[in-house]
């Protein structure tokens, strides 16, 4: 399979690809290094009994690259983004995110149900520091940018599932971040509309030049979003395998490409799990 | 397919989403809605009047000592055409709004300190809960003694039976923002000040309306106690038009006072319920069609 590169070291995106700043796939080009975690340890629990969610991960993500974290429950996935989001802090090891602004969204949309969906991104620009006479039109542009432009004035609570996560996508984009960490974030979405997400996903991040690191329990999703997949062992969390995903965009889930790479990565996490037998 | 195709099927999927359910509330007016919440309202109090007519006509007691509707409900009437009534309502309607708006305002504080200082947690907050338990009316001995046998004394009692509703209603709102808001919050770069005054508050708006609809009962209950108990010289309220009936052993008038009551404390209620209500329904907590 030469679409994959097994076992690799985490590093970036070849140095022979960086010269071009858009890729004949559509996708920006991968440049230096935003996130790396190095020797990152996480220990949760009393010092009677720890739990090692996190042991000694290290992995970069480059400028704008999308990577995608898989593993099965335990692996310590939302650990790391937390982790990267610095609501917490790692036992041992150093993460950096060069100084990048960083947000995080997660499998809720967690809108706030008393702002209508303008107001909930308004309040982002809000918290920035965005001037008041800017955030109106801001979060217009912001709502039209994830196709909602019509729903500015509709509560969380009238709108699909589906919506909700591109307004919390929009609210997202309003912290003006240059890394986008996602915990999850269609999983609670059926097959249809999580499709059309990933288009959506697939042409904001490409648009915005976003650097992505994407937590998923969903094998084809990560090898139809991700420009590398790693895996993650469970109990504790280790970088087992990275897995370089060389197909053109656009993509689709359901070619035979991402089915080829998701049987490989379904293959290598259920070998992990069966480690786990007592 | 192309961008555009994708673009689209997204926003046609939208409209799909969005299109309204067919179901029972597609042939419901507004009238309809209110009529149909009226009726078992109505219905229910011709079935206590009719319970209430059985037991008059069943002469379980002498007709003076227990009168039935006919005689109570006229004299409900001639008392609402004279304004002594309606100066009683006045007086005993500013109590409970200035006793309400004071509980309001210390309970509110004393929530949002608690809610905040861990230490003081720790302190009062089983207190606070403990003084919600003692009946009121337990406080009227201290506070006629303290304030003497005036509206200050009403009041104070109004205060206590209130402020620990209304502070646990915030302490619990707060204590039960959503984690997954919280998180929202705080990677959105809210911090301290703009935390509570975005998020936290908002969030805890519910829980608060509620505890303050509790604390209103309260209030109610130990105004009504107070004014049987701190009868003033020369004002007249609720209360003292009710001490009145009894010293005289006016029973009709006595009942028509009690209906009096009961109105009022349904009225008041009501308010809150309406208020409650519109927030739950604007953030999609409850469904629209229900609770009515």
């Amino acid at each position: 399979m030469s679409i994959m590169q097994r076992g690799a070291p985490a590093e970036p995106a070849a140095a022979s690809r960086s010269s071009a700043p858009v890729s004949s796939t559509g996708r920006r080009e991968a440049g230096e290094p935003v996130v790396e975690l190095t020797g990152v340890s996480k220990v949760y629990g009393t010092s009677r009994a720890p739990l090692l969610a996190l042991d000694n991960v290290s992995l970069s993500v480059a400028e704008g690259e999308f990577v995608c974290l898989i593993g099965a429950s335990g692996c310590g996935k939302s650990t790391m983004l937390s982790l990267v989001a610095g609501l917490d802090t790692p036992t041992s090891g150093q993460i950096s995110t060069g100084g990048k602004r960083v947000t995080l969204m997660f499998q809720e949309p967690a809108l706030f149900p008393w702002l209508t969906s303008a107001r909930n991104v308004e309040l982002a620009l809000r918290a920035r520091g965005v001037p008041k006479q800017q955030r109106r039109t801001r979060a217009a542009e912001l709502l039209q940018a994830v196709h909602l432009g019509g729903f500015g004035g509709k509560r969380p609570h009238e709108l699909s599932g589906g919506m909700r996560q591109r307004v919390a996508m929009a609210r997202a984009l309003a912290q003006d971040a240059d890394v986008l960490l996602m915990d999850e974030p269609f999983g609670a979405l059926d097959a249809m509309t999580r499709d059309l997400l990933h288009d959506e996903l697939d042409r904001i991040c490409a648009e915005r030049a976003l650097t992505v690191l994407f937590v998923t329990h969903n094998v084809r999703e990560a090898a139809r979003l991700g420009d590398r997949v790693i895996l993650l062992s469970s109990r504790p969390g280790r970088v087992i395998e990275e897995v370089k995903v060389d197909i053109e965009h656009p993509r689709r889930i359901d070619s035979p490409e991402i089915a080829e790479i998701g049987a490989h990565l379904t293959d290598r996490l259920r070998e992990e799990m069966a480690s786990h037998v007592r | 397919m192309s961008a555009d195709t994708q673009v689209n099927s997204l926003v046609g999927l939208d409209n799909l989403e969005l299109a309204p359910q067919p179901g029972r509330e597609f042939l419901r007016g507004t009238s309809v809605k209110v009529l149909g919440g009226l009726w078992p309202k109505v219905l229910a109090i011709v079935i206590v009047l009719g319970l209430w007519e059985l037991v008059y006509v069943a002469n379980v007691k002498p007709h003076d000592i227990f009168p039935g509707p006919a005689t109570v409900l006229p004299n409900l009437w001639t008392q609402a055409n004279h304004s002594l009534l309606w100066q009683a309502i006045g007086t005993t309607l500013r109590r409970a709004v200035t006793g309400f708006a004071l509980a309001l305002v210390i309970g509110s504080i004393v929530g949002a300190l608690v809610s905040r200082i861990k230490v003081l947690r720790a302190a009062v907050g089983s207190l606070i809960t403990g003084l919600q338990t003692m009946p009121s009316i337990a406080w009227f001995p201290f506070a006629i003694i303290f304030f003497g046998l005036n509206t200050s004394a009403i009041l104070f009692v109004i205060v206590l039976g209130a402020a620990p509703s209304i502070a646990n209603g915030l302490i619990a709102g707060v204590d039960y923002t959503p984690p997954v808001l919280l998180r929202a919050g705080k990677t959105m770069g809210l911090r301290g000040l703009a935390l509570y005054r975005h998020l936290i508050l908002p969030a805890s708006l519910p829980t608060f309306v509620a505890g303050l609809k509790q604390g209103w009962a309260f209030a109610w209950r130990s105004l009504m106690a107070g004014e049987l108990l701190v009868i003033i010289a020369g004002t007249s309220s609720i209360g003292v038009l009710l001490s009145n009936d009894q010293n005289q052993a006016d029973m009709p008038s006595a009942m028509a006072i009690m209906i009096v009551i009961l109105v009022l404390g349904i009225g008041v209620d009501a308010l809150f319920g309406t208020v409650d209500r519109t927030i739950r329904r604007r953030r999609g907590l409850a469904d629209p069609a229900v609770g009515r």
